[in-house]
């Protein structure tokens, strides 16, 4: 979007804005509006030079320059023309309508009728902007409701939860005490961000590997200075974690587009060659069970004699 | 240079408001300020660059004939109630959630988008608080690079053609009609009528090579009924439960096919032997094998066999060697 157009647009609502607001602090505004106080400044100065055409009374804005530049404080006059921003574009309906259905989706039930109700009131001040509700579709896996309500009313309290955890890796149930820090959704997915009390550390949790969750009788302190910064993504390997060296058939190059490799090479037996990293060791032995001859480990050696004596001793008991 | 043009478009907006009537070409050149003092031809596309720009921010200009002298004349204006944002009322609550909503978008433009819009409905004198506190903390990324052109076509339902690659396949070009994207798992799909094969079909779009180009105008098809998309991405889903295998498994093992069990008795010494529900042999077959010696397929005899060809699959020469 070009300078002149992002101006107009701010204008346009700083307007409306502004007669609603006298006397606000001019660094107030350009927090409201993102932008840095000097840029409402000019946005001010042009504003000042626009207003009634001559024909009909030739009137300007009237911004009192002197308010601004002596107590940095803004008043408008003369704006009685502009008493309401512009509806919303299509573009700008439909990227809050989807940011809404995203937050619906990480809402429990108590919430979910405030999202619900704002949605249907943009909904229709979108009027024709407003996308068909199957346009844009953002899938969040459901979760079982009670532990999802537990763990929300949990954080809204701020208590102590006790609940077991399964860790599908290790093929373990564990049983943890968290503080719950926030519910997420990622990756079409619920996640509790928690400090756990047995990793002595903030964990992640999948919603859908809770089970039991309770609240405990305990206020929970704060860790909100330990939240992970998640924009690299959910999952980031442990540096120094295990690494495989894996063949993938041609059936099985979707891996490559839902696991992070570390680097990739085709193989002129129309196999594609990746590194994987992972967490720990057993992950990586139930990938590659799981995909049965699709995957072929190349290295480390022991992981691929893991596997074969996996499947071997698998064998036997359907004693063919 | 910037500035001045602001200016004109700000005073071009606010002549078209509050005019009466339809204003001429001739009379916006008289009382809109910046277009004095420019030569016809510059004048002219000024005027057809400015209305573009305006469409763009969401201002638009209606043309319409009035009578003048002895005839009709086109001209142009802004009708207030379709430039205003209509009268809205937000509880405190739901304003919260519009507060929310600002922090969804891992998109750039996405965002910005978002946050023009909390600009203008809080200039509507709504109390929209970015910074409610709150638990929710949803996110919705689009990395992707054909997400946004996508978005854009679904948006304003503007024909597409893109190259697109399957792993291991050469790519080929398509034409198609956008209908719908879809977030699932993370990743972003494409639900659209390919023109070249005459029928729906669902594209991931990371698989999307290069650009994506316009192949036809705005507005140019209509999408499907609603339900006939969200059918379509059904597609995406697993399929549901249609039966029940027995599945022996070890005692305090094979955790997440029990947690799926609809009922668990006892076997052999140190063995339970569950039901678990599923709809797809192949994906319960592989999620079987992956706990090794620690579960055992025993009916129906279709997955039985299933899981023994994926073992037996494993431990077969890799191939080329």
């Amino acid at each position: 979007m070009s300078t002149a157009k992002d101006q107009v647009t701010r204008m346009l609502a700083l307007v409306p804005y502004l007669r609603g607001n006298d006397g606000v602090p001019v660094a107030q505004v350009a927090r409201d509006f993102g932008v840095p106080t000097r840029q409402i400044i000019k946005d001010l100065n042009v504003l000042w030079f626009c207003g009634l055409p001559e024909a009909v009374t030739g009137e300007m804005i009237d911004v009192d320059m002197d308010a601004l530049r002596a107590d940095g404080v803004v008043y408008i006059d003369n704006a009685e023309f502009l008493p309401r921003p512009v509806r919303l574009t299509t573009h700008e309906a439909a990227a809050l309508v989807v940011a809404l259905r995203t937050l619906r989706s990480s809402a429990d039930d108590a919430e979910l009728a405030a999202v619900d109700s704002t949605l249907a009131k943009l909904e229709s001040a979108a009027g024709d902007g407003a996308l068909a509700s199957s346009s844009v579709e953002v899938h969040v896996e459901s979760v079982d409701p009670a532990t999802h309500r537990t763990l929300a009313t949990a954080l809204r309290e701020q208590r102590r939860v006790a609940m077991s955890y399964l860790v599908p890796s290790r093929d373990e149930e564990t049983e943890r005490e968290v503080d719950p820090m926030r519910l997420l959704t990622a990756e079409g997915r619920l996640y509790l961000e928690a400090w756990c009390y047995r990793a002595d550390d903030v964990r992640l949790f999948r919603l859908d590997r809770i089970s039991a969750a309770s609240i405990l009788d305990v206020a929970t302190t704060s860790h909100a200075d330990r939240q992970r910064d998640l924009s690299a993504g959910l999952f980031q390997p442990l540096e120094g974690g295990p690494s495989a060296t894996l063949d993938l058939a041609p059936n099985a190059r979707w891996i490559v587009e839902y696991y992070p490799t570390e680097s990739t090479q085709e193989r002129s037996d129309d196999t594609l060659r990746v590194v994987i990293r992972a967490n720990d060791e057993q992950w990586l032995r139930r990938f590659v069970l799981r995909q049965g001859g699709q995957v072929r480990v190349v290295a480390p050696a022991d992981l691929a004699e893991r596997v074969s004596a996996d499947a071997r001793l698998a064998l036997d008991a359907y004693d063919e | 240079m910037s500035a001045r043009k602001s200016e004109r478009l700000m005073n071009l907006v606010i002549a078209l408001l509050v005019t009466p009537h339809y204003l001429s070409k001739d009379r916006i050149r008289q009382v809109v300020d910046g277009y004095r003092g420019q030569t016809d031809e510059a004048f002219d596309r000024m005027f057809e660059r400015d209305k573009d720009d305006l469409r763009d921010i969401g201002v638009q200009i209606e043309l319409g004939t009035f009578e003048r002298g002895f005839g009709d004349d086109l001209g142009y204006r802004i009708v207030r109630d379709e430039f205003e944002m209509p009268e809205l009322v937000l509880e405190p609550d739901e304003a919260a959630v519009l507060g929310l909503a600002a922090r969804v978008w891992q998109h750039a433009r996405l965002a910005s988008q978002t946050s023009s819009a909390l600009l203008k409905l809080r200039a509507a004198g709504l109390a929209v608080d970015p910074d409610a506190l709150s638990t929710l903390d949803p996110r919705l990324a689009a990395s992707e690079a054909a997400f946004e052109p996508l978005w854009d076509a679904v948006v304003t339902r503007t024909p597409v053609e893109f190259s697109y690659r399957r792993p291991g396949a050469e790519a080929s070009s398509r034409a198609v009609e956008p209908w719908s994207v879809l977030s699932w798992h993370g990743h972003w799909y494409l639900a659209a009528h390919d023109r070249g094969r005459g029928e729906p079909r669902m594209f991931r779009v990371s698989r999307i090579d290069g650009a994506v180009s316009a192949a036809g105008s705005p507005g140019e098809y209509d999408i499907p009924a609603d339900i006939d998309v969200k059918a379509m991405a059904m597609s995406l889903f697993p399929p549901p439960p249609s039966a029940a295998a027995s599945v022996r498994v070890r005692a305090g093992t094979a955790l997440a096919l029990r947690r799926r069990a609809t009922r668990s008795r006892p076997a052999d010494a140190g063995w339970d032997e569950i039901d678990v529900p599923y709809g797809s042999v192949s994906e319960l077959a592989a999620e079987i094998a992956s706990f090794g010696a620690d579960a055992v397929a025993t009916a129906p005899p279709e997955l039985r066999d299933r899981v023994v060809a994926h073992l037996r699959g494993i431990l077969e020469p890799a191939v080329g060697s």
